[in-house]
């Protein structure tokens, strides 16, 4: 059933007219994720109306193509300019940029694109063979599960993290608090806006990335003494070779980030936590951890392949159920119901050679993605020559359009210079920026599932533990959360020495 | 170092008080329909204030004294926040493409010593293709001043 199925999609997806689409989607999601702020959800959302006269099945692998491109491009910046294009690739840049740094950039550049699609390659070929099985078990979800994969993601940054636990939950809190500023979808009141206008939309978790990562990360290079500028990267086909050659020996990590990255896709948000989570999970299991955030190529393998596994992932309960796994898979969602079709399991058998095509084309979206993207990375390159005069206010006055463009107001750029003092003064103090980031996105959800699970429990926390999926989710989290507290403890018990703080991640 | 840690722990547990004060305005307790929007809020800011706390005390207890930003290191620092500043204060008034280029050029006159030639091709082709690429290709529309305005967008 499934090969039929697929046939019929590719016969859809390759036809010469979607192919080209494909083509022109990847390359200006590329641009897209290569501009700071402007990421892929804007992208598509700025595209949207210009798709309302094509047929669903053509629109739909424009905009997934351009989805793809915005994610392949995001890893150019992260890597080069230590900015992150998109929140999934803020992982990225921990080792990217290092590994830019020390002149090896075009490998860095390879590892990450090649692990894009690794990760993307293997959600499509899961997705085809398990959509419907899948797709039932997302059902099964209930509000308490949703809050306890949460949990799990908070938790593995303050156990796993390394650096300051304190600091990691400090950081994680305040994601959260701004997050809860403004209006309260639940009962309508305001949160913390004091009376202030401005305050009643709350903090937009894009202007925040682009101030604490762009603006705080040319302060802190500044004051290095270091003229700004991004780190080079050549390529070549002997770079690109020579970079294959080493891959498989990460096997593993490719294995494990594949699975968290796909297990992370179902929920909202996905690819964010995917990431950093598999990127705490290579380094928990290295053999040398200690080289991470130093530019180690493991660090750029694992959280590429889960964000693009996990962004994959994000399309099938968009499919199958109509809940979007992405910000992005959202405003596709929105262009679905425009374009006349129901979103829901009926797709399948209604629109058989919409669904097909649409997945057959995430593989052919993904083939050209990369063919793409390693063929004009000197293009790219060339930007870095240009001078740190130029460079600094060009790439200020682009996080101030990013910034803008998010909503529309120009409070948008104070808030992203003001987290821009933030970011430099909190890198200063080793307090990681990641847990922050990621709290501001998730933060609405997490305390969406959280209230609702309570009133279903009727106020008793008990509930995390008593359902068995989330008890044992959540039970893992408990575990990961006292981990800091245990293992001094442990240490001391079994006469180990205690380790020196680990290097900064951010 | 010991300095700043402090400061930025007391500035935090000033905002976890800030956010239970504003929480207990609204209600941390159980509403009609569930808790009450305060209830989450509320619980951030308790943790907040007792990590901080905890921040706190280790800094107390460690010995380090190496100043937060050295001296010759705050002047770098300034000649990147305080244009962008400007740029920032300047978008509110004449729009975002002129801020741009007067930004662009005088960053790369005070700051690279850049010939003027270069300077003015430069600024101007970049806020041109901003112009292009945001306002007309993308359709995203920015901030704008009086030039704009009497240029008829």
């Amino acid at each position: 059933m499934g090969i039929e199925n697929l046939l019929l999609g590719f016969q859809v997806a390759l036809q010469p007219h979607n192919l080209m689409l494909a083509v022109i989607g990847v390359a200006l999601g590329t641009i897209i994720g290569v501009l700071p702020g402007l990421g892929g959800a804007n992208g598509v959302a700025i595209l949207l109306p210009l798709t309302f006269s094509m047929p669903p099945t053509s629109a739909i692998i424009l905009l997934t193509s351009l989805y793809w491109g915005a994610l392949f491009g995001g890893a150019i910046t992260s890597i080069l300019f230590n900015i992150p294009g998109e929140p999934w690739s803020v992982a990225t840049t921990f080792d990217g940029f290092p590994m830019a740094r020390n002149g090896q950039g075009g490998q860095a550049l390879t590892a990450a694109f090649t692990s894009s699609f690794v990760g993307a390659l293997f959600a499509v070929v899961l997705i085809t063979l398990f959509a419907p099985l899948l797709a039932e078990v997302a059902l099964k979800f209930g509000p308490p599960e949703f809050f306890a994969i949460q949990l799990l993601t908070f938790s593995s940054f303050v156990g796993l993290g390394g650096g300051s636990a304190l600091k990691s939950l400090v950081s994680m809190l305040i994601g959260f608090v701004l997050a809860a500023v403004g209006l309260d979808i639940v009962t309508g009141t305001l949160r913390m806006t004091f009376g202030i206008t401005d305050l009643m939309k709350g903090f937009d978790f894009i202007v925040a990335v682009i101030g604490l990562f762009g603006i705080g990360e040319i302060l802190l290079t500044m004051e290095e003494g270091l003229s700004f500028k991004g780190a080079s990267a050549k390529m070549s086909p002997r770079i690109v070779w020579d970079t294959w050659r080493v891959l498989p020996r990460y096997w593993r990590t490719f294995l494990r980030s594949c699975f968290i990255g796909f297990w992370m896709g179902f929920k909202p948000g996905g690819a964010t936590p995917a990431s950093f989570m598999s990127y705490s999970f290579a380094k928990r299991f290295s053999k040398h951890p200690e080289s991470f955030g130093q530019g180690d190529i493991e660090g750029v393998v694992a959280p590429e392949t889960a964000a693009h596994a996990a962004g994959g992932a994000s399309i099938l309960p968009m499919i199958t159920l109509g809940i979007p796994g992405s910000p992005t898979a959202a405003v596709m969602l929105g262009g679905l119901i425009i374009w006349g079709l129901q979103p829901g399991p009926m797709l399948f058998k209604e629109k058989p050679e919409f669904v097909w095509g649409l997945i057959a084309s995430m593989y052919t979206g993904n083939v050209i993605g990369v063919i793409m993207v390693l063929a004009f990375v000197p293009a790219f390159a060339a930007i870095l020559r240009v001078p740190f005069a130029i460079l600094t206010p060009l790439i200020v006055s682009v996080c101030a359009v990013g910034a803008y463009s998010v909503n529309g107001r120009m409070i948008d750029i104070w808030y992203m210079l003001v987290f821009g003092v933030i970011g430099y003064v909190f890198k200063k103090l080793d307090y990681p920026l990641a847990p922050l980031v990621l709290a501001l996105v998730l933060g609405d959800l997490a305390e969406n599932a959280l209230r609702q699970s309570l009133i279903m429990s009727q106020g008793s926390l008990l509930i995390f533990l008593e359902r068995p999926i989330s008890g044992v989710i959540t039970a893992v989290a408990l575990f990961f959360f006292a981990l800091p507290v245990i293992t001094p403890w442990w240490r001391r018990l079994r006469g180990l020495p205690t380790p020196a703080v680990s290097p900064r991640e951010t | 170092m010991r300095a700043a840690d402090l400061t930025t722990a007391v500035v935090l547990i000033a905002g976890g008080l800030l956010v239970i004060w504003d929480s207990l305005r609204i209600g941390i307790g159980w509403g009609t329909d569930g808790p009450k929007s305060g209830f989450f809020p509320f619980w951030l800011g308790v943790l907040m204030i007792g990590a901080c706390i905890a921040i706190a005390a280790q800094a107390i207890r460690r010995a380090d004294r190496t100043p937060f930003v050295r001296r010759e290191a705050i002047a770098p620092v300034l000649k990147v926040l305080l244009p962008a500043t400007a740029f920032v204060l300047s978008t509110h008034w004449i729009g975002l493409y002129v801020a741009t280029t007067l930004y662009m050029a005088s960053y790369m006159r005070w700051i690279g010593r850049h010939s003027w030639l270069s300077v003015v091709v430069v600024s101007v082709t970049v806020s041109f293709v901003t112009f292009f690429v945001f306002e007309l290709w993308f359709l995203v529309p920015m901030p704008k001043g009086p030039l704009e305005t009497s240029l008829g967008y």
